[in-house]
């Protein structure tokens, strides 16, 4: 019981009273940096790196970690209110979140959102706490083929998402992987499709940047129009028994949860995956596993509980590479790692090793920022349901306000705040022609993944594409994602089958 | 014990005498008016970007500048968005950027951007980071001649991992293809780290990182230095002798130095020329480079002006031997 010595000190370590204070204040600070749109984690982490320097390392990754975790909760909160993701973790929490603000179950959607982040959490620690160094090896056998067959296993769970109309699905896929496309491309190190010199278009388009244009911009538009000038948009109220309520309802999700945390763990852990194509999977998963999917995109509580429970286990699972490899699962992992190197510590294999409180310390204060981000976000969520109860004249200018200063925020280059406005526009109208929005989303999350991986294995493999199917780790995800793929034209011709068998 | 206080008292009254001093400097010169833009020619966490979020930190912990620096990212092009945001911002005191080799490659192999790097301004050069040639413990090789020999019988499938296309990394795989006769396929990855990983996880067979990139992995043994890409042997990896001693004579940094926008003030100059002379000297940055076998003395002015057109003209001609130019 090696493991269990070394948790209870991590613990001790966990519960000083500094180390505890700097839990609470990160939670509370990463809840509000996560639900302020284009304000995600990597920009809370960013920003209050240097400040570390005052605690101790332990301290200061405890800290960190918690704003982490604090803004995976807080993601969700301008997903189900504004409509808009706050990070692109939460970018799937707005398919079903937002639905079910505007029917007035807000209240309901934050408490689901909270219990799945928490589930997710939890689960996602424990299975670090067991099975870190086994993992780690896994991560170590994914290269290039292997992180292709995932992401094409991603764009396959999606299949399901764009609705019945194909020819527009597939129009939004293609457009959102032209939109991947622009910037530097890294296998020839040659600037592609930016428009002449436009050097804005060199650091390619920012995918938080068409999620605001077309969630922020495109909804705020959209909402104006299907309001016909009625002010009170949204019925939301919350009270204790309705709460009470929705706690009891929340069983009916406990599948997609479970389901989210595991799949977003392990898609985590993966280097370069991080929590985006975790939770956009589970969202996806969700949707074919469940009894009535054409429910989904409509309210769906499940729809909510899913990309949740999986980007908060993400969150914990990309610090597994981190921690054991060096390398970064996500962004926001990228700049713990600078923190690392700022305290003096060397990520890699010896840190487990080495550097046992550091370590330990970390995996003790995730279980308590998880039980803190919870209890934070729930005593909040009154306050959250105030907001959604504003006129919407006074709510329109302010989702204004953030979408301009959120798409602003991360690069400091007016180019991407025209680039917000334009995708608003045609967002909007996009939406009034039916084409549905959430494929080009997907597209443009992973397509440059995708594309990277592909061409890197190519190379390897000199041009043959049997380097995806031969491998023994690419192979079986790749067939899974081609059966998945297939799935849709089997249905077809089942129910063409069958409608003829009836007449 | 009259003694005992006086030699007590002396180092305090130095010190004194000596921040009165210091201070009287700094209030006759020039500051920054409001936060600094501290432009990151690489993306967030890679080492150009840890290395920037140190200084920043040191500045910020012994409080070496009365506004603070504020870092942003532009990685786009090979950095070429943040040399073209420099060239924009040209007169401006209130620029700067961490920078690496990309400085000198990328304006040459996009004259379309219209950048020259000799117009910057030259605060400092903070370290030049050094090059070794790894490979992975389970390959049994041991030096570069079974490197050789392993490479030259595998042909075009052996694979070495880098960073980017015409930069650092393809450059010295070009280097050792040519002196040593290989035909070592070259496999662009985003980031050092993940170079690092594709060998630790053998799906490269070899790579040029830099120290800190393996680090990590060279101390669990997973990966072995074979030799340095440096004049003398490193102090860290003793055992890898340099491709000098081997006969090959190829030397290899990477730059991490400070740039000013183009036609930045006299005053503006001096002073952040001073802020990252003393970060130069502080014990973490100092620690850092010792950590990270970073080597290099503090260069600055006229001195570091001679050293980019020296680096410049050693790339244009490795470019052209690549045929990217």
């Amino acid at each position: 019981m090696e493991i269990l010595d070394h948790l209870i000190q991590g613990f001790a370590i966990a519960f000083q009273p500094l180390n505890l204070g700097l839990v609470i204040f990160g939670c509370a600070l990463g809840l509000f940096i996560g639900a302020m749109p284009g304000l995600g984690s990597v920009n809370g982490v960013a920003i209050l790196l240097p400040m570390t320097f005052l605690v101790p390392p332990t301290g200061a990754i405890i800290f960190l970690a918690a704003i982490y975790y604090g803004a995976m909760y807080g993601g969700a909160i301008s997903s189900i209110m504004l409509g808009i993701p706050g990070a692109s973790t939460a970018v799937a929490t707005t398919f079903d979140g937002r639905p079910m603000a505007m029917q007035g179950l807000a209240d309901k959607a934050l408490i689901t959102a909270a219990t799945a982040s928490f589930i997710g959490g939890t689960i996602s620690v424990i299975l670090f706490t067991l099975f870190a160094p086994p993992l780690a090896a896994v991560a170590l056998a994914f290269g290039a083929a292997e992180e292709f067959a995932l992401m094409m296993l991603a764009f396959a769970t999606f299949i399901g998402l764009g609705g019945d109309d194909i020819p527009k699905t597939l129009f939004s896929i293609f457009i959102g992987l032209v939109f991947s496309a622009v910037g530097l491309d890294i296998i020839s190190g040659q600037p592609r499709l930016i428009f002449g010199d436009i050097s804005g278009f060199l650091h390619g388009i920012n995918f938080l940047v068409l999620a605001i244009g077309i969630y922020g911009i495109g909804e705020m538009l959209w909402t104006i129009e299907s309001s016909k000038g009625d002010v009170q948009i949204s019925q939301a109220t919350v009270t204790v028994r309705r709460i009470i309520n929705d706690l009891r309802t929340l069983k009916d999700t406990f599948k997609s949860i479970v389901m989210g945390s595991f799949l977003g763990y392990f898609v985590g852990i993966l280097p370069a995956a991080g929590a985006t194509p975790g939770s956009l999977m589970a969202y996806g998963v969700a949707k074919t596993i469940s009894k009535n999917p054409e429910s989904f995109g409509k309210g769906n509580p499940e729809g909510v509980a899913a990309p949740e429970s999986a980007n908060n286990a993400a969150s914990t699972g990309s610090m597994l590479p981190m921690l054991t490899l060096g390398i970064p699962g996500s962004p926001t992992t990228a700049i713990l790692l600078g923190g690392m190197v700022i305290w003096g510590l060397e990520p890699g294999p010896m840190l487990f090793i080495e550097h046992q409180e550091f370590v330990w310390g970390l995996i003790a204060s995730l279980y308590a920022a998880n039980l803190f981000s919870l209890l934070i976000n729930v005593a909040f969520i009154p306050a959250f349901i105030w907001v959604l109860r504003l006129p919407f004249t006074v709510l329109a200018p302010i989702i204004f306000v953030l979408c301009i200063v959120g798409g602003y925020a991360p690069t400091q280059d007016m180019h991407d705040v025209w680039l917000i406005l334009i995708f608003g526009v045609v967002g909007y109208l996009m939406r009034k022609l039916e084409y549905p929005l959430a494929p080009a989303v997907l597209a443009i999350v992973l397509g440059p993944l995708a594309e990277t991986s592909m061409r890197q294995a190519l190379l390897i493999s000199n041009g043959s594409f049997m380097i995806f199917f031969e491998r023994p780790i690419s192979g079986p995800i790749m067939a899974a994602a081609m059966v998945l793929f297939l799935l849709p034209i089997f249905k077809l011709v089942k129910d063409k089958f069958r409608s003829r068998e009836a007449t | 014990m009259k003694t005992l206080c006086k030699t007590a008292v002396m180092p305090v009254v130095v010190a004194a005498m000596a921040a009165f001093a210091f201070s009287g400097v700094a209030l006759a010169g020039w500051e920054p008016k409001k936060p600094v833009d501290f432009v990151i020619m690489a993306g967030k966490g890679g080492g150009a970007d840890k290395m920037a979020r140190l200084m920043q930190s040191v500045i910020e912990k012994h409080k070496l500048a009365s506004k603070p620096f504020i870092p942003i990212n532009k990685p786009g092009g090979s950095g070429a968005e943040a040399l073209v945001h420099l060239k924009q911002k040209a007169g401006d005191d209130h620029t700067i950027m961490v920078t690496l080799n990309s400085f000198y490659t990328t304006p040459m192999r996009q004259p379309g951007l219209g950048v020259d790097v000799m117009t910057f301004t030259p605060i400092g050069r903070m370290a030049e980071d050094t090059f070794l040639l790894w490979v992975h413990k389970d390959s049994g090789i041991k030096n570069v001649q079974d490197f050789v020999k392993a490479a030259k019988s595998a042909g075009n499938k052996w694979i070495m991992a880098g960073t980017g296309k015409g930069q650092e990394d393809q450059l010295l795989t070009n280097f050792l293809n040519k002196a040593y006769g290989l035909d070592m396929k070259y496999v662009p990855f985003k980031g050092g780290g993940r170079v690092a990983k594709e060998l630790a996880g053998k799906h490269a067979n070899s790579t040029v990182n830099n120290p800190s990139e393996q680090l990590g992995f060279y101390e669990a043994g997973n990966t072995v230095p074979l030799a340095a890409f440096t004049p003398d042997r490193l102090p860290l990896f003793k055992d890898a002798p340099t491709f000098r001693e081997l006969g090959k004579d190829f030397v290899y940094f990477m730059q991490r130095s400070v740039v000013g926008a183009p036609g930045m003030s006299k005053e503006a100059e001096d002073y952040y020329r001073d802020v990252f002379k003393k970060v130069f000297q502080t014990e973490e940055w100092q620690g850092y480079m010792k950590k990270k076998s970073l080597q290099g003395e503090f260069l600055t002015g006229g001195d570091l002006k001679a050293y980019w057109q020296r680096e410049k003209d050693i790339h244009q001609k490795m470019l052209k031997d690549i045929g990217e130019i």
